[in-house]
């Protein structure tokens, strides 16, 4: 029975895991190549999440078109921010750029409610909600959902960044502008490109965790645990996101089942926070992270 | 600060370091003292008791945000090394002086300097990472430990006092006589805003300040000419953790309980803001952001309950002000930032090159 319960969470542990990934995906890729942060991960997820909602709710419209709202709308969202927001502040201090994405984050979480209403929303993929009983598994059609499109992504940027033209050129970018820019790559236009990218993943985490959590100002809540996963996986690593995704919820699953009755709950929100303070202590820059070294 | 300057250069080290840059400022310095010192009696004078009461608790809220944007500036502006978990070292703070104001019956003259010294220790261990790691990845471990201390008090019922973490605390009291009134209250208040303006002020023109600044502009260079880097970031961290954490027990000591809600990652952020919106790496700055952004949501409010309700209910009102609030915070934050990056401080030091020379253009 012990082990049957330990399999149940570590099941769920990494389709939950999975589930970050795909939220993880959207900040690494702005890093990889535009050393931008990205403390607004999650009011990205939230906003792509209102946007499927405004559509299926409001509208009443079939899910197909509101995923194709979502990701057009955080396409040229992410577009319009890089633009206006981000390229004024190239060159600046890491601060500066970390502060103007919480403003933004402040800016999404004020106006999210305040156009689309605060009161929560649920949407639901076409997928059922009966779980899925496999041994000693009981799996969610959501979170199945949602690992799936995280797999997807991994195997898709995996070929982007490895074998296709446009790939490769962002990476060149993304190791020496400069350098980049002298070999007659458009440096700007990547730049752009890289917040699309994250856009639509944003888009596409944005309906599945708003489909799992329903859709409301608390959905971006779920941008609080990119952090740890980006830092266990490294910050510019693709595959990093992943594993770090898979570390992070096979041991806040495992937090959850063995600590929370002895410390009364919350160990889920906790656990991963200590596992990422012992990862940057040990290794700052993540298990697939390349390392950075500095000169003056 | 208010004095023009003219026909006066600074030819020495010590000059230049000087507290006030011109005799004349002594008495700038002491009339705007004088000036504060007189605003209850004022303020009573012109509006009457009751409302007096209520402009002066706003005055309060500032005096308190000044003694903690000051203490963000020391670590962000200064040092360089950003803190998205102040919030926490003040929450650290409130709870220690709580239960040492509840539990052993203590005056503020010690709960104070201990909520600030325990708020420093856990600072400091906070700072340990910055030594191998910066910027993005100390913001992530700064926030990390707002998360963890604020979970930690809210599951420690021996530190947050059982239900609803939260510890009721009476009003400091001095030489036996509580201060009950905002006005009273203000005093105090402005005694200790005071004494961190000057212990700022003292700190960055000193030999620990300009380490700070060579950290911040290049910290490899800085260690190379001989700043033992590790040391003076960790004292930046307790400087600033302390600072912080006295910012916890005066507002502990303003509201009359220490409550975690009121030292969330909003109120890090709100605090950030400040420092931004002030200007970064200056003491007049971090004052001037502290005013700008206590005042923001009461004009925010204030402005929608006149003209609001001409276009919304007030249940909408309701949820439309805080949501608002935070949309005009962020949009300011982004604005400074690409437009204006020095802050408020450039903006008023812009003004006083004008008038320097003014009626003439040379």
């Amino acid at each position: 029975m012990e082990w049957e319960f330990t399999l149940l969470l570590i099941g769920n542990g990494v389709l939950i895991g999975l589930m970050y990934s795909l939220i993880a995906l959207g900040f690494v890729v702005v890093y990889k190549a535009t050393d931008a942060i990205n403390f607004a991960q999650g009011e990205f997820v939230m906003l792509a999440a209102l946007f499927s909602a405004a559509v299926m709710v409001l509208m009443e419209l079939p899910f197909w078109v509101a995923v194709i709202v979502a990701v057009l709308g955080m396409v040229s969202f992410s577009f319009g921010l890089e633009r206006v927001v981000l390229r004024p502040l190239l060159g600046r201090p890491v601060v500066a750029v970390i502060m103007a994405t919480i403003g933004l984050a402040a800016i999404l979480r004020g106006l999210g409610p305040m156009i689309f209403g605060a009161e929560t929303r649920s949407i639901s993929l076409p997928v059922g909600d009966e779980p899925l009983r496999l041994g000693p598994f009981i799996l969610q059609p959501v979170q199945i959902t949602g690992a799936l499109v995280a797999l997807a992504f991994l195997g898709g940027f995996t070929w982007f960044f490895l074998r296709s033209r446009m790939g490769v050129a962002m990476r060149a970018v993304a190791d020496n502008q400069q350098v980049a820019m002298a070999m007659g790559i458009n440096v700007e236009r990547y730049f752009a490109l890289a917040w699309a990218m994250a856009g639509i993943v944003s888009a596409l985490g944005g309906v599945v965790w708003g489909a799992m959590l329903g859709v409301d100002v608390h959905v971006s809540l779920v941008g609080l645990k990119v952090f740890p996963v980006v830092i266990l996986g490294g910050l510019d690593s693709i595959v990093g996101a992943v594993v770090g995704g898979l570390i992070v919820g096979i041991v806040e699953n495992l937090a959850a089942g063995y600590l929370d009755p002895l410390v009364g709950g919350g160990s889920k929100d906790f656990a991963p926070y200590v596992l990422m303070i012992i990862a940057l202590m040990v290794r700052p820059y993540g298990i697939f992270g390349k390392r950075k070294i500095e000169r003056v | 600060m208010f004095h023009r300057e003219s026909g006066y250069y600074k030819t020495t080290y010590a000059e230049d370091g000087a507290l006030y840059p011109l005799p004349i400022a002594k008495w700038t310095v002491g009339i705007l003292l004088a000036l504060f010192v007189v605003l209850p009696p004022l303020t009573t004078a012109v509006t009457g008791a009751l409302a007096a009461e209520y402009y002066i608790s706003i005055v309060n809220l500032i005096l308190i945000a000044v003694v903690g944007a000051i203490g963000l500036n020391i670590l962000v502006g200064y040092t360089g090394q950003i803190s998205i978990g102040h919030a926490g070292f003040m929450s650290v703070g409130a709870y220690t002086a709580a239960n040492l104001a509840v539990k052993l019956d203590l005056p503020f003259w010690i709960t104070l300097p201990a909520g600030g010294l325990m708020a420093a220790a856990i600072g400091a261990v906070v700072g340990i990472p910055s030594l191998r790691i910066k910027g993005l990845y100390l913001a992530i471990a700064t926030l990390a430990a707002q998360l963890i201390i604020e979970w930690i008090i809210n599951h420690t019922p021996a530190i947050s006092g059982g239900s609803q973490a939260s510890i009721e605390v009476d009003r400091p009291a001095v030489f036996g006589y509580p201060l009950k009134t905002q006005r009273e209250l203000y005093y105090f208040l402005l005694l200790f805003a005071v004494l961190a303006i000057v212990g700022a002020l003292n700190i960055v023109r000193s030999r620990i300040g300009r380490a700070f600044v060579a950290i911040r502009d290049q910290d490899i260079a800085a260690e190379i000419i001989g700043i033992n880097i590790f040391r003076y970031k960790l004292t930046a961290f307790a400087i600033s953790s302390f600072y912080a954490g006295v910012t916890g027990v005066l507002y502990t000591y303003y509201l009359g309980i220490a409550n975690y809600e009121n030292f969330l990652i909003s109120t890090s952020i709100d605090y950030l803001a400040m420092i931004i919106i002030g200007g970064l790496g200056s003491v007049l700055g971090a004052i001037f952001g502290a005013i700008f952004v206590t005042l923001l949501p009461i004009l925010i409010r204030l402005f929608m309950e006149t003209f609001g309700t001409l276009f919304f209910t007030t249940a909408e009102l309701n949820n439309i002000i805080p949501a608002m609030r935070l949309g005009i915070f962020g949009l300011l934050i982004i604005v400074f930032l690409v437009l204006e990056p020095e802050g408020l401080n450039r903006l008023w030091r812009n003004i006083r090159s004008y008038f320097r020379v003014w009626p003439f253009s040379y």
